[in-house]
């Protein structure tokens, strides 16, 4: 009984539980509920800023699939952070377009700036710093993407 | 400034965003009321009849490809629009999508209709959130309207789009790759055959499209098949395209031209030149997977089959262009490390081979190279070619062949100086 009330405390500050209702409910009338594997991972990201094994675990309970369908399917993607990050994830294109108009030194900048590594979190919990492949920002080049904005 | 005939990007303002009203002012939806007055049949024929290639990167002709559809078989069969853009130098279906995106939901509706496959899917990447938005927007205001939902402009044919948020991976892109992470499993590319349009999504028919190539249906539609090849400078092409710039460019700007304009043509006068008053070295024509074009090429026509002469490729028409004072092993090293880094794993040659490739490129691009580096340079590229599992390392192989056989002294006076040169 307790262990239930703390697994259920810990699940809402996955997910609240109107939202986890709503993709059950979903999941209840359509063919396919797989389907909605990477739109509820991200909804949790969206919460917690990250998919801990517990997301995993509420993400099958929530949709009626196995876990390892949705391991499976949470470390193929990139964006899908299976490791705690900080609030915000920086992240900076170093393909093509950006490295030739100087991506390199905005990367270096801003380590120095952050006082962390690229894969790195800021002490405060603050900041991540990811490398990513093009942004389709080319012509804006060298592009960043802060949280989901270009 | 543009003096060339504006078909996708007609209503484009910067920062701005065409909402219905507007989109229906300027002749939005005229070409599906058309449509419907047809047969799928006639539809799908005058696609084919127009010219009219996949703007996805490999330029397949959309009506033969539409031909081979199923579209009486019964049950349930799909059409996907593939809005994962993630080629390195490709940004122009973001582009079209934060300009009009009606244009894309009313291809949609079209060839929906063409196909008899009434629901959609619009498969959007992580990093378009702000497409995704939009794309919304616009679905909401289409059903409101009779274009979408149930009996469409009551032709009793309903249409059902929904939007796909992706979470990332270039490979994705890949159609079969694609259909997998629709149905939520792990994204590693299907074997073809069957194709998508035997067995699909959830196993059924599918058609999958770019998002360019979808929203230029509806203007073929309205204005015709003539009206569509004479867009092109080619007299052998059709219509125009999207041109992403990018690199070292005065003006690293989205153009819409028409097929068949030059190389040269494109970047003075489009791209405002080369940055700093340099003169041009080369420039992938089409995406991070075409073969780099040199200054000997700039009079060649920007169109499919012109570029594969010279053993290139259109691709997507991002063309990034490199200034005389870049290192072509560098730029190849570069590319090739997203190719490694972006490899699903699933197949040998691409995951170990580009690998190898990158170790290579490493060791000659900082002075560590040796005349055995170059041979096995030649050597994984003749093994990776035709024997990977999906074009993903096949697309690879286009930089690096290109830079083989382009530039193989740059090569060499790297290993002979033992340092970059450009570096000195
Ligand atoms: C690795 C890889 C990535 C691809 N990425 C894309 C993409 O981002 N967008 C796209 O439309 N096509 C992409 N394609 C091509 C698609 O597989 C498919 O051919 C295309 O969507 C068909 O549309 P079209 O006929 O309208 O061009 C990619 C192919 C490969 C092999
Ligand atoms: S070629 Fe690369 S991306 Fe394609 S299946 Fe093989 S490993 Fe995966
Ligand atoms: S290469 Fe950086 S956004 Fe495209």
């Amino acid at each position: 009984m307790a262990r239930g009330v703390k697994k259920l405390k810990v699940m809402t500050e996955l997910l609240p539980q109107e939202q986890v209702d709503s993709f059950k409910a979903k999941a209840a009338v359509i063919a396919h509920p797989h389907e909605l594997i990477v739109d509820l991972l991200r909804a949790i990201q969206s919460h917690h800023d990250w998919v801990p094994d517990d997301g995993v675990l509420l993400t099958a309970e929530t949709l009626g699939v196995l876990p390892i369908e949705v391991e499976e399917v949470a470390t193929f993607y990139d964006k899908i952070f299976r490791r705690a990050v900080g609030r915000r994830v920086i992240h900076v294109c170093d393909s093509i377009c950006c490295w030739s108009i100087g991506a390199e030194m905005i990367t270096e900048h801003l380590q120095k700036s952050l006082g962390i590594k690229l894969g790195e979190t800021t002490a405060d919990g603050v900041f991540t710093l990811l490398p990513t492949c093009c942004l389709g920002a080319c012509g804006e080049a060298p592009a960043m993407m802060i949280g989901l904005t270009i | 400034m543009n003096a060339y005939p504006q078909v996708l990007f007609k209503n484009r303002r910067p920062g701005e965003t065409v909402l219905l009203p507007e989109y229906e002012k300027s002749g939005g939806y005229q070409g599906l009321r058309k449509a419907l007055k047809m047969s799928p049949g006639e539809v799908c024929a005058l696609v084919k009849d127009s010219g009219l290639r996949g703007r996805g990167g490999a330029g397949f002709p959309t009506g033969i490809k539409w031909s081979f559809f199923p579209s009486s078989q019964p049950g349930d069969k799909y059409l996907v629009c593939n809005g994962d853009e993630m080629e390195p130098g490709t940004y122009k279906d973001r582009q079209l999508l934060l300009a009009d995106p009606h244009q894309l939901l009313e291809g949609m509706a079209i060839a929906a209709y063409a196909l008899q496959a009434p629901v959609g899917y619009i498969f959007l990447r992580y990093a378009y959130e702000d497409c995704s938005l939009r794309v919304e927007r616009a679905v909401k205001e289409a059903i409101a309207a009779g274009y979408l939902g149930k009996n469409i402009l009551g032709s009793g044919f309903d249409v059902e789009l929904h939007v796909h948020r992706s979470a990332g991976r270039y490979i994705l892109g890949e159609e079969t790759s694609l259909l997998n992470g629709l149905e939520g499993g792990r994204p590693n590319p299907r074997s073809k055959p069957p194709f998508p349009a035997q067995r699909g999504l959830f196993g059924r028919p599918t058609n999958v499209n770019n998002v360019e190539t979808l929203a230029t249906v509806p203007h073929i539609l309205a204005h015709g098949k003539v009206w569509f090849h004479n867009l092109a400078l080619n007299p052998e092409s059709a219509g125009t395209k999207l041109f992403g710039l990018s690199g070292h460019l005065n003006k690293p700007e989205c153009f819409e031209l028409p097929l068949g304009v030059t190389l040269r043509e494109v970047v003075d006068e489009f791209g405002g030149g080369v940055r700093g008053g340099k003169k041009f070295k080369a420039c992938l024509p089409g995406g991070a997977s075409t073969p780099y074009l040199a200054a000997e090429h700039l009079d060649l026509m920007m169109d499919f089959d012109p570029l594969e002469e010279v053993d290139s490729r259109l691709g997507t028409a991002g063309v990034t262009v490199f200034d005389e004072d870049t290192c072509m092993v560098a730029v190849t090293r570069n590319l090739n490390q997203f190719f490694a880094r972006e490899s699903c794993g699933w197949c040998t040659p691409c995951r170990d081979g580009l690998a190898t490739i990158s170790w290579l490129l490493d060791r000659i691009e900082f002075g560590r190279g040796t005349e055995d580096d170059l041979t096995m340079l030649k050597d994984q590229v003749r093994n990776i070619k035709g024997r990977s599992f999906c074009a993903l390392a096949e697309g690879a192989m286009g930089p690096v062949e290109a830079l083989l056989r382009l530039f193989e002294d740059e090569i060499k006076d790297h290993i002979r100086k033992g340092c970059c040169p450009f570096k000195q």
